[in-house]
């Protein structure tokens, strides 16, 4: 039965998708071969998300080699969850890409980019797929080398150093993850994620565990961008091409997360990562900094890009909040917040690629009047907007509606009296897009010159997404819910 | 336990701080790779000295052996140089680049070309 | 057609009316028949669902989960009845003004104006039948944004000031202090229900009753209690149409009709009555009541007196509500009809002698009462309602309020009452004094009425203020039905 190796069909159907894609070397044949990769990758996400049972888990042994021998894969209601959201961003995505990069990357090297997008993915996937720490080290390597090619592919020659420093400061994060695994393999002899947790439990809080437990914490705080190791992410996400800023905003940092959440609750054990350590002062007071402080940088931008990019490193410390809580109902705002972000932040994205098209230019000052000559594209940014601010009917609602829960249920007021005041500054940011897009006067003759279909239609759908998810919650939350409980429940 | 017996540890903090030092402190690109691949290998270190017995040998069974080395972290440190390769090589192309829109390779002077450039536009 | 289907039917027209509106943006007259046929409509809509609630039926509809737990619903109960009464009804009579306004002074952006006119229809029914408090507050949400668009119509700098403005109190307000309110409601009860008599049972102690008391009161800014009402003459940068219909029924009516809504359906009125923890809030709706008076009497433009009479009246409202007899509640439901229909006559008033004459002051309308006989009466019909004489609807209210007040020997409630009644007086006499007793200034320019449909639209809505005080049986009716639930 082809559905017992889903799993690692998953995986390895964008894997293989990218060496034909050199082959070939056309830019056409590469579109559709990326698209067809992760179409698929996304029906097979969706089929496993609805599959996999609640409260276990689908386990798949590489190579029939038994667990701790070989490598397993495991999918429980958090990494299907995470798989979904992925491959539904990629699928949209590599739909957008095919005029947008025609504008942003030189057509000879077409082919490299889907070649690198569809490595991309595959990575990320792996990362979500895998149970063997070790492994996850490899395809968070993959996806990271793929994702520096893919930021440099512009013309923007800011793009190139940009990317190199994401290169340093992604690889350094890598190393010290892995250096947290060695350190794990030295005190438990296991890299199988499930016996790694066991054992643990045996092992204690002994100091390599605890500096294992440091270096890991920290490794992969650089990869989601954690204030204050975030300093790559807006250089890299301003300069990259549109496409790669969406893809990698809604996916790079919100798979890295996953991998904190697994680690921390899953393999560690909440009482093991956050009381040990103190891990809930430091997470809370560096949520609260990235929040409160990225957003305030995001009001100063000159640059569409540049605020969008520093509105993540905000809502990254949602996230980090919501782990920091530790109680049902934040882990449920952490994992929900990664995809409704997600898909706000690549509506976002999508729709400035648009504006790149068409104006040739993200300054904000060159933003006015731009409802007059792009209408659906501003309206689009402003529903996606509200949605970042968190407004009733907005995916970003559902959100901060179980933040403010749960900071409530722990009974710290003022964390949930932050929450509402950081969003209020997102919503001062997006408000100075408006009063730029619908109250300026446009400088020069205006001509409307709507972004074209390929690139409106697929941002238009992450847009009603963002306003779906915020109705009709049941997909979107109860799988939150189910991947919460499955973080906490670890592999039992 | 004494400090000699751990002195593979001790080898292999010294490396690590030493290529973060060199990380941050460099603003040269070039040497800025050198200290990531410094960095790196002292991973590889971590890893491969705990899986060395002391009078083990490779494991390939026969009857006249009996301690063998851990051969896991061997496999493991492999993948990880080709990873480390491989972000060297990305990293070397990345800077011949640089190096061909900036005509420079020290970061201070390409912050500067790039805020230059910003003024004029 | 049944009832659930009027309340969708109430909630879906006008959407659709916004859409039909965009669609004839190219043919003025046909844009303009399809929002007043739509107002029609959905008067007609919310007119079917009267005798039903009259006769004890709250007829309900559930669409699908928001959340676990809290469902998109929809619940017609009396009080939610008279304001969709009330706001639907105006809508009809505001639009005529609007077609004559808008047309009269060569407004820009008709189109965006009228489909953003018929959305704030829409999220104001969807307040006024909401049955739980997040619906509402969805719906509250979405008021405030899809008038925006309204307050900064002129686009200049003026009009993004006044919107900034708008935002900031109104969402900052609401997301700060109104969702944190219903999230302590619904962690501490597990319930967001309106439910008749208040859903509140033993969980909150008499201290953190008043601390959530503040945070509803405070956080629904639409109210204006001070120190959150300065979102109110920011707005008035609008066309006046918005200003009477959003800034003087729909939007700030919303917002007291929530207060109302708050302390009847989830504190209940019986269960906070004599808490110490709640004593506060007549004193901080007093105080706003008379310094928003002392405020209007000090302000010579026209639509400012307006707008801080209005953060006065609504805190009647408030007042009314907050002494917490059975009542003067009655007497705060009948408050927001009365009120609505007085005050949208004084706004059209001031609108109409700005296209006739361009005049924005109180100190230039000397005399002008001579030349537009019409406007100038209803607007000293306007004022006696808002003092609360008979023969005007102000005074039934006023009426029910000051016998709540006696009743539970709130004696510093009916000197705020009394006191802000001669108040009321000092600023609006005046200003039918100078119309048509005063000598105009030389020089003055010759002008008549404002367009036909302007003034028509006045005199119906000043009929109809002289009407409640003669017919108050349907509100006081809902009111009562209210208090009996």
């Amino acid at each position: 039965m082809i559905s017992e190796h889903l799993p690692i069909l998953q995986v390895v159907l964008p894997l293989l998708a990218a060496p034909l894609i050199v082959l070939f070397r056309h830019a056409t044949l590469a579109w559709l071969l990326a698209a067809a990769a992760s179409w698929c990758s996304f029906v097979i996400a969706v089929l496993l998300f609805f599959t996999v049972p609640a409260g276990g888990a689908f386990d798949y042994a590489l190579g029939s080699w038994a667990a701790p021998w070989g490598i397993g894969y495991r999918i429980d209601s958090a990494s299907a969850y995470v798989l979904v959201l992925v491959s539904l961003i990629a699928s949209v995505v590599v739909t957008y890409a095919r005029t947008s990069i025609a504008a942003e990357v030189d057509r000879d090297s077409h082919y490299l980019f889907y070649a690198m997008f569809v490595l991309c993915l595959g990575g990320l996937l792996g990362i979500a797929a895998t149970n063997d720490a070790f492994n996850l080290f490899v395809f968070l390597e993959i996806s990271s080398l793929s994702s520096y090619v893919l930021i440099a592919i512009g013309r923007n020659r800011r793009a190139l150093h940009a990317a190199f420093q994401y290169l340093i400061m992604g690889t350094i994060g890598a190393t010290f993850y892995v250096i947290g695994v060695g350190l794990l393999y030295l005190m438990t002899g296991t890299l199988n994620m499930a016996d790694m947790a066991e054992r643990l439990a045996q092992v204690g809080e002994t100091r390599p565990v605890l500096s294992a437990l440091a270096f890991i914490t920290v490794g992969l705080s650089l990869k989601i961008a954690l204030f204050p190791l975030h300093f790559w992410l807006p250089n890299a996400y301003a300069s990259a091409p549109s496409v790669v800023s969406a893809f990698l905003a809604g996916t790079a940092t919100k798979v890295s997360v996953y991998v904190l959440m697994r680690f921390l609750f899953s393999v560690f054990g909440a009482r093991l990562s956050l009381d040990a350590l103190h891990l809930f002062d430091v997470l809370v007071g560096l949520s609260i900094a990235a929040t409160v402080a990225a957003s305030l940088v995001a009001l100063f931008q000159d640059d569409l890009k540049r605020m969008l990019a520093y509105s993540s490193v905000a809502q990254v410390g949602y996230i980090t909040l919501g782990i920091a809580l530790n109680n049902a109902d934040g882990l449920t705002a952490a994992v929900i917040h990664l995809f409704n972000h997600g898909i706000t932040k690549v509506a976002l994205f999508m729709l400035v690629g648009g504006i790149v098209l068409r104006m040739g230019t993200t300054r904000f000052s060159d933003m006015a009047g731009l409802a007059r000559r792009m209408p659906f594209t501003a309206f689009g940014f402003v529903v996606a907007g509200l949605s970042l601010i968190g407004v009733p009917a907005s995916a970003g609602f559902v959100t901060k509606w179980y933040l403010v829960m749960a900071a409530l249920e722990r009974a710290h007021w003022w964390l949930a009296a932050l929450v509402v005041a950081t969003s209020l500054i997102s919503a001062l940011y997006v408000w100075r897009f408006v009063e730029m897009a619908y109250l300026r006067e446009p400088a020069g003759e205006v001509r409307r010159a709507e972004a074209p279909l390929s690139l409106l239609i697929p941002a238009w759908i992450m847009v009603l997404a963002c306003t779906y998810f915020g109705l009709e919650t049941s997909y979107s939350l109860t799988g939150a819910q189910e991947a919460a409980a499955a973080l906490v429940r670890g592999f039992r | 336990m004494s400090f000699a017996s751990h002195y593979s540890y001790w080898a292999t903090i010294v490396l690590m701080v030493l290529g973060l030092y060199i990380l941050i402190a460099r603003g040269n690109l070039i040497k800025k790779l050198v200290g990531l691949s410094i960095f790196q290998t002292s991973v590889y270190l971590l890893y491969i000295a705990p899986g060395k017995l002391i009078g083990g040998t490779a494991p390939i069974i026969a009857e006249q052996f009996r301690i063998y080395s851990n051969p896991l972290p061997h496999v493991l440190i492999l993948t990880a140089i080709v990873v480390g390769v491989a972000t060297l090589a990305l990293g070397l192309a990345l800077v011949v680049r640089i190096y061909e829109a900036y005509g420079s390779i020290e970061e201070d002077e390409i912050i500067d070309r790039d805020r230059k450039a910003g003024q004029d536009a | 057609m049944s009832p659930q289907a009027a309340i969708l039917a109430a909630l879906v027209l006008p959407v659709a009316g916004a859409a039909g509106i965009l669609l004839a943006r190219r043919r003025p007259n046909l844009r303009e028949a399809v929002t007043l046929s739509c107002a029609a409509a959905l008067f007609g809509c919310v007119l079917l669902l009267l005798p039903v609630v009259l006769a004890g039926g709250r007829p309900a509809v559930t669409l699908f989960q928001l959340l676990p737990g809290i469902n998109f619903a929809f619940r017609v109960e009396p009080l939610g009845m008279l304001f969709a009464l009330v706001a639907s009804g105006l809508w009809i009579v505001n639009s005529l003004y609007s077609i004559g306004y808008m047309r009269a002074n060569r407004e820009h952006g008709q189109t965006r104006f009228y489909a953003c006119f018929a959305l704030a229809l829409a999220c104001t029914m969807g307040i006024a039948f909401a049955s739980n408090l997040l619906t509402l507050f969805l719906f509250y949400e979405m008021l405030t944004l899809v008038t925006y668009p309204l307050v900064t119509h002129h686009q200049d700098d003026e009009a993004r000031r006044g919107g900034r403005t708008y935002m900031i109190y109104l969402l900052g307000s609401s997301m700060a202090l109104l969702l944190v309110a219903i999230i302590s409601t619904w962690l501490g009860t597990g319930n967001v229900e309106f439910t008749p008599g208040g859903l509140l049972g033993n969980e909150f102690t008499n201290g953190e009753i008043g601390l959530l008391l503040a945070l509803f009161v405070f956080g629904i800014g639409k109210a204006a209690v001070m120190p959150f009402h300065r979102w109110l003459p920011a707005a008035m940068v609008a066309p006046t149409p918005v200003s009477a219909l959003l800034h003087a029924v729909a939007v700030v009516k919303a917002g007291v009709f929530t207060v109302l809504k708050v302390i009847v359906y989830v504190f209940g009125v019986e269960r906070i009555a004599g808490l110490s923890s709640v004593d506060w809030l007549p004193f901080v709706a007093g105080f706003t009541i008379i310094a928003a008076s002392v405020v209007a009497l000090r302000s010579d433009n026209l639509k400012r007196r307006l707008a801080y009479s209005t953060i006065s009246q609504l805190s009647y409202v408030v007042l009314a509500a907050a002494i917490l007899a059975p009542l003067s509640v009655i007497g705060a439901a009948l408050h927001i009809a009365a009120h609505a229909a007085g005050k949208i006559t004084l706004f059209f008033a001031a609108g109409a002698i700005y296209t006739a004459a361009h005049k924005t002051q109180v100190s230039e309308l000397d005399g002008i009462g001579r030349r537009m006989p019409l406007t100038m009466t209803a607007f000293a019909i306007g004022a006696i309602s808002m003092i609360g004489l008979p023969p005007a609807a102000g005074f039934i209210s006023k009426w029910y309020m000051l016998q709540g007040a006696v009743s539970g020997a709130h004696w510093n409630a009916v000197a705020v009452i009394a006191l802000s009644t001669l108040l009321n007086a000092a600023y609006f006499l005046p200003i039918v004094y100078r119309a048509f007793f005063a000598k105009s200034a030389a020089g003055e320019a010759v002008h008549g009425e404002a367009p036909p449909l302007m003034v028509a639209a006045l005199c119906i809505t000043a009929a109809a203020t002289v009407l409640l005080f003669f017919f108050p049986d349907v509100p006081l009716a809902l009111a009562r039905l209210m208090m009996a639930d």
